[in-house]
């Protein structure tokens, strides 16, 4: 089968087993979404606990299911209604509104901040990791090694209220211009102008370094290893034999081949990163995904709390699937799909 | 009594097991040898005890012996010791003995352990190593920061445990059953590996979180790490497909022996090294995922149980962030993290070195002919 549709099946496979995750945590589960909500709707208003027919609307328009219908109807309900992108109302947070609406708003943000935390890191960890390997036992392997690790250690919202705090509140020379909160300054209008450009990256600097700075340690040090692995290969061998030039050899034969096995590791540093825009955007005060589920728990908002854990996941499968194809592009070999016999 | 062990003796007690039955039909089957039968009797009596020496020598005295020899590993133990022994004292405290704080004292330190309650010291707000008595300064309620954080460690350590059975047991059996059977099971085990790896740990952790309002920290610390097993499950997968290949393992495949005989005995003893990385990065994530979740006030709390019940504390009820002065709250809870943390990853660091065994030859230039070689290897690069 063809490699590519095999990866956008299993994509999709996900997302399929995602929603359905979360249909689990809305309505089967003995402390559902749904009991939450139907609880906290009589709360508010006690009429409703007589009147059957105005809460079970209620509860389809926020959750997209009808409390009455059996497991199997809802489901399809629920399923159909996310596929249409209808996320249900929110009656928490910004009572009413719709939260394909709210999300829509602010997902663009965080993959904006996420990308940049993501490129940044790698390339720093890719390249920092090469370089120590070909250094090996210098006094610039030894000093970043243990920069790396110390860093590692940090955990970013650490960093992040570091940050904050240092940079961000500062007035001290260039640092003015690095704020600490918004996802934009005052009156700036979304657009293709220099004050929109360099606002958003201004703004999206801190959270993204808090990621970079806290995450590129390890990565660096597992390439590096890696890397000294990979240059004790015969092959590597050969080609310098051969003459080849220093250039090709580090991209090519080492590059490519150290950086195959961090693959795993790469993956779960998008997830952690996903996870941790919930607790970064908070900080920052930046209106993206990650934001607004923090909000929705506060409020005990579950239509927009669902809402967001879909929507983060999906946004992550797609990263992933993206990954994946440079990933087939990096080994030719996984293509061929030659996968031994089943003892 | 005293026997002087000879050379037979040893070799003996190293086949009989230290069963006495095994080791008497041994004897009798050997038809003339009865009549030595109480003078060995007496020997393996005295090999129990040594022997038992020799188990303790090997699972745990040598290794340790090991990991001692790098600096690396030795630096993490230091540190997870303590993590360890802050949270036994604490809960030794807790219960009543309150030994630690005689020691204290008869060291000649004015800190005490005690319970972090309002009006501990008489002064608020005390700065951070401005008085010996409360070493890390008290909050806005007259706590003893220091005291607070070795409050916290009993119920981070339990939620550290819980955690990492969980994640090290799950993906060992899933790993190595999808690596090692391959066909339909490899497909279903990695299909659900793949989409537990994809899925965000924290929105999955923070929704369930919100769903069932726990405080057990048992039940806390499987539930942060609730898909944390999907990348050591799939590493250890990829090592199973290189290992099944293995001549030894063929060997013990074509002997008849048993799928999971096969896996106990020659597969799983390789993967030692990366699942005891994994164990500590199990350990490093839910300390980070605890404490960030307890922070930003998601998981809800009675008393202080996480250093992050602490950081909340000061980031939202005493304002550590806007007043001058007081990033000191902040700063103080964040700072265990960080080490621990640090420790955490220097252990795993210096593991992986001890068990990669290119790396550790490499390091201590195995052979002078091999070290030549390296060099020419990786003769400086233009």
């Amino acid at each position: 089968m063809n490699w590519h549709l095999k990866r956008a099946g299993q994509a999709l496979f996900t997302l399929w087993a995602v929603v359905t995750l979360s249909f689990v945590m809305v309505r089967m589960l003995p402390w559902s979404a749904e009991d939450i909500v139907v609880a906290e709707l009589i709360q508010q208003n006690p009429n409703l606990a007589q009147n059957r027919d105005m809460l079970r609307r209620q509860v389809q328009d926020m959750l997209m299911i009808d409390p009455d219908a059996s497991i199997t109807e809802a489901y399809v309900q629920y399923m159909m209604s996310v596929m249409q992108g209808d996320l249900g109302t929110t009656y928490g947070v910004r009572s009413g509104e719709e939260v394909s609406a709210i999300i829509a708003g602010a997902l663009p943000w965080t993959i904006w901040v996420m990308s940049l935390a993501t490129f940044g890191m790698f390339a720093l960890a890719l390249a920092l990791g090469a370089i120590m390997a070909y250094r090996e036992q210098s006094a610039f392997d030894y000093s970043n090694s243990a920069v790396a690790i110390v860093a590692a250690s940090i955990p970013y919202y650490v960093a992040a209220v570091v940050f904050i705090k240092y940079i961000g509140f500062s007035d001290f020379l260039f640092l003015e211009m690095i704020p600490a909160r918004n996802r934009l300054p005052d009156g700036v209008a979304v657009g293709l102008t220099f004050e929109f450009v360099s606002g958003a990256f201004r703004h999206a600097l801190l959270p993204a370094l808090s990621f970079i700075v806290t995450g590129y340690g390890l990565t660096a040090l597992a390439m590096r290893g890696n890397s000294i692995q990979t240059l004790g290969e015969d092959y590597v061998r050969v080609a310098r034999l051969r003459g080849l030039p220093d250039r090709r050899i580090a991209l090519r034969y080492v590059g490519r081949n150290a950086v195959l096995p961090l693959y795993t590791w790469l993956i779960i540093s998008i997830g952690t990163m996903f996870g941790g825009a919930v607790i970064l955007e908070q900080l920052f005060n930046y209106h993206g995904v990650g934001y607004w589920m923090l909000e929705a728990i506060e409020a005990n908002d579950m239509p927009l709390m669902m809402g967001t854990f879909i929507v983060l996941t999906a946004a992550m499968v797609v990263a992933i699937w993206f990954g994946d194809l440079t990933y087939g592009k990096l080994d030719p070999r996984i293509k061929s799909g030659d996968e031994g016999e089943a003892y | 009594m005293k026997v002087k062990r000879t050379e037979d003796d040893t070799a003996f007690d190293e086949t009989s097991d230290g069963r006495d039955s095994e080791y008497t039909s041994r004897l009798l089957s050997d038809g003339g040898q009865t009549a030595r039968m109480f003078d060995d009797t007496e020997v393996t009596e005295v090999t129990r005890t040594q022997q038992f020496a020799e188990v303790v020598d090997e699972s745990i005295v040598q290794p340790t012996k090991i990991a001692w020899s790098d600096w690396r590993t030795k630096i993490g133990m230091i540190i997870i010791s303590l993590f360890f022994f802050m949270g036994a004292v604490t809960s030794l405290h807790r219960h009543g003995y309150e030994w630690f704080n005689g020691a204290l004292a008869a060291v000649g330190m004015p800190w005490q352990l005690g319970e972090p309650r309002a009006q501990q010291a008489p002064e608020r707000f005390l700065r951070p190593f401005e008085s010996w008595q409360y070493p890390l300064g008290t909050d806005m309620m007259g706590r003893d920061l220091l005291s607070g954080i070795f409050w916290a460690t009993p119920q981070m350590i339990q939620m550290v445990i819980a955690a990492g059975v969980f994640v090290t047991v799950v993906a060992t059996v899933i790993g190595t059953t999808a690596g090692y059977k391959r066909g339909n099971t490899e497909t279903v085990l990695m299909t659900l590996t793949d989409i537990a790896m994809t899925i965000p740990g924290l929105p999955l952790v923070i929704v369930i979180v919100a769903l069932i309002d726990t405080t057990n920290p048992f039940l806390l610390g499987i539930i942060l790490s609730i898909n944390a097993w999907a990348g050591l499950a799939r590493s250890i997968h990829s090592q199973v497909l290189s290992l099944r290949e293995h001549s030894y393992v063929e060997a013990s495949r074509t002997m008849g022996v048993g799928t999971s005989g096969i896996l106990r005995k020659d597969i799983l003893p390789n993967l030692m090294p990366y699942i005891m990385i994994n164990f500590t990065f199990a350990a490093r994530g839910v300390i980070y995922a605890s404490v960030a979740l307890y922070f930003l006030g998601v998981l809800s709390y009675d008393g202080i149980g996480n250093w992050g019940v602490m950081m909340n504390m000061a980031y939202a009820v005493m304002g550590a962030f806007e007043v001058p002065g007081r990033m000191y709250l902040l700063l103080v809870p964040m700072a265990p993290v960080v080490i621990v943390s640090f420790g955490f990853i220097l252990f795993s660091q210096g593991t992986d070195r001890l068990f990669n065994p290119r790396v550790r030859t490499r390091h201590e230039g195995a052979t002078k002919s091999e070290a030549e070689d390296e060099d020419t290897i990786h003769g400086p690069v233009k």
